[in-house]
């Protein structure tokens, strides 16, 4: 006997499908595996005959042959299961199968036949759509992340007994748990609890605005992580394709939260300085999303920039161009996005209080040595540079009257959308990302500008890129101020912002 | 008489005749070329000299004082070569490590020698206590180095020179300072002397070539060796306008213990001495010592009372240096005539409009953040932030660091 069922397996962020077909036919008794399996995969053979017994399906004494089609594609994880069991069951006539027809099934099995969850549903039923299958047998802790895909009918299996009798009509499918897309969750922190720091504010302001990335310098203490941690807050809501992208790579991560499945907050992701390169860009055999793919949508916070390993912040110069992580393997390549806004943040010397010099005890050397130690490509693709001071005591312990979180993305979004219209038919969706070409067509300036600029470039010996870093930030700014011409006070607030690769001591 | 005629007695003749520092294949002419032609004989024994004084130099251990009492022994420098390590450690004039360090170098002769040669091919000159252009500074000195290395020009004469020396670990306001006092008192025809370290002195050397004037390193390493390395575009552009100097064979390291030596060189070449910024134990210190020893003139910058960086200036005023307020002051004590009122005040305000006015009289010599800024002005963020940039473009102002700015003397 022979029965196919459909499953799906995750490439990347994506699902695609696999079929299961099992075949029984007489011969040596044993339980055969193929299809380019790795370990974990293959073992579902022992899981499932064990899973059989407890829930009380007889296993007869015969050949069962299992193929995973296609069958050159390498397959990975445990998510096999439930459809390798569903297909021997239907295969020795043990299971009602008419029911599987057009269906998807996904979960791994436990030895006592319980169904569990597995990583990756989103994708996977996005993969079920796509292949126009119109039902999903899913673990039950994963039916609410499922049920995220339109048109696509969850039902919720806890074991395999319990899909048998789903599939006899003994029992109705219990009730697929609702949906709802939900409101934006408000954020944790918002930007009414930083007192003061209106350099601080005004620098995060203008590079969220314009999705500049961003480097903070201070001393310990002066809200740098503080304001890093806020800047979410004042990105504008994720649209609902932005949820469904960043959930997927959650999901597939294994990281999304089982009662709230949908994210609707922007992420914030901020990995320790001592992660490698592979962690931070993805990588792996079966490829696996980094944390600038993590970040996608949100913010990436390198805290102690020079503490990073060169070979780390080297591999994120590309995806900070392209917005996507490409990472090639054998059996093709993925593509994760990696649409993220970069803000780092680092001492000014080893112990943290220059130019204080009445504090630092730092010498010059030492100084040039730390600084030297952050990356020349990651310190080009830094559009702002800010500097932090210490927190006065009368601005730490007074309520200030703070500007909140939602006043500040009002003009973000007003000037985002600016942009939007500005680069409308061209790839472009933020002033950051403007190239020479777009510099030279969107930031023109008048007579007296370009001669304020003249002067700043030759006293101030930039470089080209430096040059045309500081147009592009006061572009935005100009944005901010709701002008269409840059003015000279939007050219030298943009200076003031001019990055480290200048000397800096 | 009696060690002297002993001395003579033993000599031996080495056998390996090319070798010697007087030996063979010498090209003095080449090295005499700038020299006035003596005649041959006089050229000769002259050439002979230097070359046994280069090799001296590469005798680890022997100072000045000791090669001074090897000569009185010997009678004259070029015979000093030929005596056996073995004969003068039992005169008693080197001791055991000594003889070895100079049985070592007579065994590395030939290629001190070769080394000797290359020199005026790479752009060094050698200059001997015996020369005639020898600083006359250092010649009155009682431990003057027997030879220096010299690139680019030697200190003049007749010019008066001033030494600024300092920490290495300086504030933004005392590099300000030392820049500022660099460049005025090059503007006014003074050589301005110092160890090209980082800090004070590279500030000082900085001001010096700012003000178009002369200005002299002295190395505590090999001549061929910049340290520290940032100061290399500095090293390069006193090749041009100054000199550099160094007592040290090529390719000696950096090492700790040479710096308090080469001082006396410092402040040897010097009328005056301005120290800067000084901690309470400071090298700076050593070379006032030897300044003092010398006779020359000690200035110091005054300092507040609670910066530990100032301690030893502060200290230095107290025992007697003179308190300096403005380059003026130096030139008035080197003794020269100064038509121009040379003051640190503040620069002229004219010309600046109102708000330009307001924020510069915010700003200060130690740095200052620009929200503190902001806040004590209560000019808006974006227009400080212009108007500051339009007071660094004037010269009013420099930013240092990230968003701090700080006055412009």
């Amino acid at each position: 006997m022979f029965q196919k069922v459909m499953s799906a397996g995750l490439w990347g962020i994506d699902g695609f499908l696999v079929s299961v077909e099992a075949d029984v036919h007489d011969g040596l008794p044993g339980f055969a595996m193929t299809g380019n399996l790795s370990q974990e995969t293959k073992e579902a053979q022992e899981r499932v005959r064990v899973a059989m017994k407890n829930g009380d399906f007889a296993l007869p004494p015969k050949k069962i042959t299992v193929n995973l089609s296609p069958a050159d594609v390498r397959k990975d994880g445990t998510a096999y299961d439930l459809a390798v069991a569903a297909a021997v069951l239907g295969a020795l006539g043990l299971l009602k199968t008419d029911g599987l027809e057009g269906a998807m099934l996904i979960g791994e099995l436990g030895l006592d036949g319980r169904v569990k969850p597995v990583r990756g549903v989103l994708s996977l039923v996005f993969a079920a759509r796509e292949g126009k299958l119109a039902r999903c047998f899913l673990p039950k802790e994963n039916a609410l992340e499922g049920s995220m895909v339109e048109d696509v009918e969850i039902i919720p299996v806890a074991s395999l007994k319990e899909l048998a009798a789903i599939l006899r009509g003994d029992k109705g499918a219990g009730g697929p748990p609702l949906f709802s897309k939900g409101q934006e969750r408000p954020y944790a922190v918002d930007f009414s609890e930083l007192n003061g720091q209106p350099l601080l504010r005004r620098a995060t302001e203008v590079a969220v605005a314009g999705r500049h990335n961003i480097l903070y310098i201070g001393p310990a203490g002066a809200g740098k992580t503080m304001a890093a941690k806020r800047i979410p807050t004042i990105m504008p809501a994720m649209s609902w394709e932005e949820s469904i992208q960043t959930s997927k790579i959650y999901s597939v991560c294994g990281l999304l939260p089982a009662d709230t499945p949908m994210l609707t907050r922007r992420p914030f992701r901020s990995p320790h300085h001592t992660i490698t390169a592979t962690a931070l860009a993805g990588g792996g055999a079966v490829p696996k999303p980094g944390e600038i793919s993590l970040a996608s949508g949100g913010v990436l916070f390198l805290d102690e920039l020079p503490e990073f390993s060169g070979k780390a912040i080297e591999i994120l110069r590309q995806p900070l161009e392209d917005r996507t992580v490409t990472i090639s393997r054998l059996h093709g390549s993925c593509i994760f996005p990696a649409d993220t806004m970069v803000a780092a943040a680092m001492n000014p010397c080893p112990c943290g209080f220059y130019p204080d010099r009445t504090r630092c005890t730092c010498t010059g050397r030492q100084i040039k040595r730390y600084i030297g130690k952050v990356s020349r490509p990651i310190l080009d693709r830094i559009d702002i540079t800010v500097e932090a001071s210490p927190v006065p005591f009368e601005e730490l312990r007074g309520q200030g009257d703070n500007e909140s979180s939602a006043a500040i993305r009002e003009r973000v979004i007003r000037v985002q959308q600016l942009q939007k219209e500005r680069f409308t038919g061209t790839k472009l969706l933020f002033n950051s990302e403007m190239g020479t070409k777009e510099i030279g067509r969107y930031c023109r300036l008048n007579g007296p500008e370009e001669a304020y600029l003249e002067q700043v470039y030759k006293e101030k010996k930039l470089s080209v890129r430096g040059c045309n870093k500081i147009l592009k930030v006061a572009r935005t700014i100009a944005d901010l101020d709701g002008k269409e011409d840059i003015r000279k006070i939007h050219l030298y607030e943009a200076v003031g912002y001019r990055s480290l690769e200048e000397k800096y001591w | 008489m009696e060690k002297r005629h002993m001395a003579a007695g033993m000599v031996r003749t080495d056998k390996r005749d090319k070798d010697r520092p007087d030996g063979g294949g010498t090209d003095s002419s080449r090295m005499d070329r700038d020299r006035p032609a003596a005649d041959s004989k006089d050229g000769k024994k002259r050439e002979r000299e230097r070359a046994v004084l280069y090799w001296l130099l590469h005798v680890p251990s022997l100072g000045p004082v000791t090669i001074g009492r090897m000569r009185r022994c010997a009678g004259d420098i070029a015979s000093l070569y030929n005596i056996e390590g073995i004969q003068w450690e039992e005169l008693g004039i080197l001791k055991e490590r000594q003889r070895v360090c100079w049985d070592q170098a007579k065994k590395s002769t030939g290629k001190i020698m070769e080394e000797y040669h290359s020199l005026a091919g790479r752009g060094i000159r050698f200059i001997t206590i015996l020369d005639e252009d020898y600083p006359k500074r250092l010649k009155v000195l009682a431990d003057a180095p027997i030879g220096l290395y010299v690139r680019g020009r030697l200190p003049k004469e007749e010019s008066p020179a001033l030494a600024i020396i300092g920490s290495r670990n300086a504030t933004r306001y005392g590099l300000e300072v030392a820049r500022c006092f660099g460049r005025e008192l090059a503007k006014e025809g003074i050589q301005i002397v110092s160890g090209l370290a980082a800090g004070i002195d590279g500030a000082g050397h900085q001001g010096a070539l700012e003000g178009k004037g002369r200005t002299f390193g002295i190395l505590g390493c090999g001549i061929d060796i910049c340290y520290p390395r940032e100061n290399y575009g500095l090293y390069e552009r006193m090749l041009a306008d100054g000199g550099i100097l160094s007592e040290y064979p090529l390719g000696e390291p950096p090492k700790a213990s040479n710096f308090p030596i080469r001082n006396r060189i410092i402040s040897g070449l010097s009328d005056g001495i301005l120290v800067v910024e000084a901690r309470e134990k400071s090298g700076s210190l050593i070379t006032v010592g030897s300044g003092l020893e010398q006779g020359k003139e000690i200035f110091a910058i005054p300092g507040r009372l609670t910066d530990p960086g100032s301690a030893g200036c502060n200290r230095l005023i107290r025992e007697g240096a003179a308190l300096v307020s403005s380059p003026g002051d130096i030139l008035e004590e080197l003794g020269m005539r100064w038509e121009k009122k040379l003051t640190l005040h503040e620069k002229n305000e004219k010309g600046l409009a109102k708000k330009e006015k307001m924020v510069y009289s915010f700003i200060d010599l130690q740095p200052k953040h620009l929200e503190e800024i902001v806040r004590q002005s209560g000019i808006p963020l974006s227009e400080c932030m212009m108007i500051l940039l339009d007071l660094e473009l004037k010269g009013f102002i420099v930013r240092t660091g990230g968003n701090h700015y700080e006055k412009k003397l």
